[in-house]
C-alpha cells in the first residue's frame, strides 16, 4: 500500500464564510498536504517503512531524534493534516460545546475561555512553522502544547492529539497575513468541529488508517 | 538605484554593514517605518533603501510592505522589549549580542535569539536587494569561481539548499576574513553570525517572504530572487568582510 491524500471532508469553498478562503484550502490540501504524501511515499523503500502504520512511523521517527527528521517531517505533516481537516467544519467553533468535551475542558482548564487563551498562546508562541495542540495525556487529563515543523504529540510522546491548529504561515497568510493571533481566534471561534473533537477524545484519538 | 526613502548613512550601510549598529547610528531613539507604539530601546527599524515596489515583478510591493513594516518591525520591537531590563546586553553591538545568547538570562534567551536573529537577517536582506541581478565582478566573482564552482553552480546549490529548509529559515553565503565563501542554511531566524561567522548574503525562505505571489512554489521564488540581487552591494560587503568591518 501507499500513503494517499484523503479528500477534504467538505467543499474547498465551505469554510470561506468562516475565515478560511477557497484558495487557502485548495493550496493547503491540494499542494502542501499532497506534497507531504508524495515525499513520504518516496521514503518508504529507502527508510524501510513498508507495512508500518502512519502512527507507528511518526512515533518511531520522533524517538530517533535528529536521525528521524527526514521521515518525521513528511510523516508528521501527513498525519497532522489528516487531523486538521477533520477538526474543522463550516460554522464551527462557538461557545456551546457537546456535553462530554465541554465538561472535560471545564474540569481540566477551568472553563472554555481559559482553554482558548492557553491554546492561542501556544500557537502564537510557536516561533516559525509548527502546530498548536489539545492533547489527552497518559493520565487522561487534557492539556495544551505546541510542536515545531512536522512534529506532533505522537512523535514527542506528549499524549494523544484531539485538536490541532496549523501555524505554518501557509495556513493563514492569504486570509490573515502576518496576524497569527487573529487566525487562531478565528479558528477557535468559527472553525473547530467540537463534535469531532469529542469523538476523538472518547475513541482515543485519530486512527488515520494509512499504511506504508 | 534611486533612493526613494530617507536614507540614513547609506554609504556607511553599504560599505560597512552593521558598523552602524556598533557605532550607534541605528541606536538613536528615532521611530523607524512601521514602528508605531514601539517600546523605546536601542534598536530601530532601518528604512527600506528603495521603494516597496522597486523589486516588482519578482517580489511584489504588498509582500515587501508586510515583510518590512510588520515582520521585521515586530522583531525590532520584541528585541527592544527583551532588552528592557538588561542594560549590559542592550549596550552590546548586535553582532556581539548574537554570540552571547547562551550567557544571557534564561528568561530572555529565546526572545534574543529569535528577534535578534530576525533583526540581523532582515537588515542584511534589504541591503543586498534593489539591484537588477546580473553577475558579480572583481574579487567577489573570483571568490565565487574559486570557492563555489562559479556563479551558475552557486545559484543552483544555494537554491537547492533553500528548497530543502523544512519550515521557516534562511539560506546564506558566509564569508570569512580571508575572503573564503561557503553555503549554509539555518532554521527560523538563526544566523551564522551567532557562531561568530559573517554573512555575505542570504535569502529568506519563511513562507511570508513569498506566499502572496508564489504560494507554495518556493523553488520559483528562489530562482526569481536572483533578479533583484544588487551585486555591487554584495561586492561592498565582500570587501568589508575582508577588511574586518562587516558586522551583520
Amino acid at each position: 500500500m501507499a500513503f494517499s491524500l484523503p479528500p477534504l471532508p467538505y467543499d474547498a469553498s465551505a469554510l470561506a464564510a468562516s475565515g478560511m478562503c477557497q484558495e487557502t484550502l485548495e493550496l493547503h490540501h491540494g499542494k502542501h498536504h499532497n506534497a507531504y504524501v508524495t515525499a513520504l511515499n518516496g521514503l518508504v523503500e529507502s527508510k524501510g517503512l513498508s507495512g508500518k502504520s502512519l502512527e507507528q512511523i511518526v512515533a518511531e521517527a520522533g524517538k530517533a531524534g535528529a536521525d528521524g527528521l527526514p521521515v518525521l517531517n513528511q510523516a508528521g505533516q501527513h498525519w497532522n493534516h489528516i487531523l486538521f481537516w477533520q477538526v474543522m467544519k463550516p460554522n464551527g467553533g462557538g461557545d456551546s460545546l457537546p456535553g462530554k468535551i465541554g465538561a472535560k475542558i471545564d474540569e481540566d482548564f477551568g472553563g472554555l475561555a481559559q482553554f482558548k487563551e492557553a491554546f492561542k498562546q501556544a500557537g502564537v508562541t510557536q516561533f516559525g512553522s509548527g502546530w498548536a495542540w489539545l492533547v489527552m495525556d497518559q493520565s487522561g487529563k487534557l492539556k495544551v502544547t505546541k510542536t515545531p515543523n512536522g512534529a506532533n504529540p505522537v512523535s514527542t510522546g506528549e499524549g494523544t492529539p484531539i485538536l490541532g491548529a496549523d501555524v505554518w504561515e501557509h495556513a493563514y497568510y492569504l486570509d490573515f497575513r502576518n496576524v497569527r493571533p487573529n487566525y487562531l481566534d478565528n479558528f477557535l471561534n468559527k472553525l473547530v468541529n467540537w463534535e469531532k473533537v469529542e469523538e476523538l477524545m472518547l475513541n482515543g484519538g485519530l486512527k488515520s488508517g494509512q499504511t506504508a | 538605484m534611486t533612493t526613494t526613502t530617507p536614507m540614513l548613512a547609506r554609504r556607511g550601510m553599504l560599505a560597512a554593514g552593521a558598523t552602524l549598529f556598533a557605532t550607534g547610528l541605528f541606536a538613536t531613539p528615532r521611530r523607524g517605518l512601521g514602528q508605531s507604539a514601539a517600546p523605546s530601546g536601542p534598536y530601530t527599524l532601518p528604512p527600506l533603501p528603495y521603494a516597496a515596489n522597486a523589486l516588482e515583478p519578482h517580489i511584489d510591493a504588498a509582500t515587501m510592505e508586510l515583510h518590512h513594516g510588520k515582520h521585521h518591525a515586530a522583531y525590532v520591537n520584541n528585541l527592544n522589549t527583551a532588552l528592557k531590563d538588561h542594560g549590559q546586553l542592550a549596550a552590546m553591538p548586535l553582532e556581539q549580542l548574537l554570540t552571547k545568547i547562551g550567557e544571557a538570562p534564561e528568561s530572555v534567551r529565546t526572545a534574543l535569539r529569535n528577534n535578534g536573529g530576525g533583526h540581523a537577517n532582515h537588515a542584511m536582506f534589504w541591503q543586498i536587494m534593489g539591484g537588477k541581478g546580473g553577475s558579480p565582478s572583481g574579487e567577489l566573482a573570483q571568490a565565487i569561481d574559486r570557492d563555489l564552482g562559479g556563479l551558475d553552480k552557486m545559484k543552483s546549490d544555494f537554491n537547492g539548499m533553500g528548497g530543502r529548509v523544512f519550515g521557516s529559515g534562511w539560506v546564506f553565503v558566509t564569508v570569512d576574513q580571508g575572503g573564503k565563501l561557503a553555503l549554509a542554511s539555518r532554521p527560523n531566524q538563526d544566523t551564522p553570525v551567532m557562531e561568530g561567522q559573517r554573512v555575505l548574503m542570504g535569502n529568506d525562505v519563511w513562507e511570508h517572504a513569498y506566499y502572496l505571489k508564489y504560494n507554495n512554489r518556493r523553488p520559483e521564488y528562489l530562482a526569481a530572487w536572483w533578479n533583484v540581487v544588487d551585486w555591487a552591494k554584495v561586492g561592498e560587503r565582500y570587501a568589508a568582510a575582508k577588511a574586518g568591518t562587516l558586522k551583520i
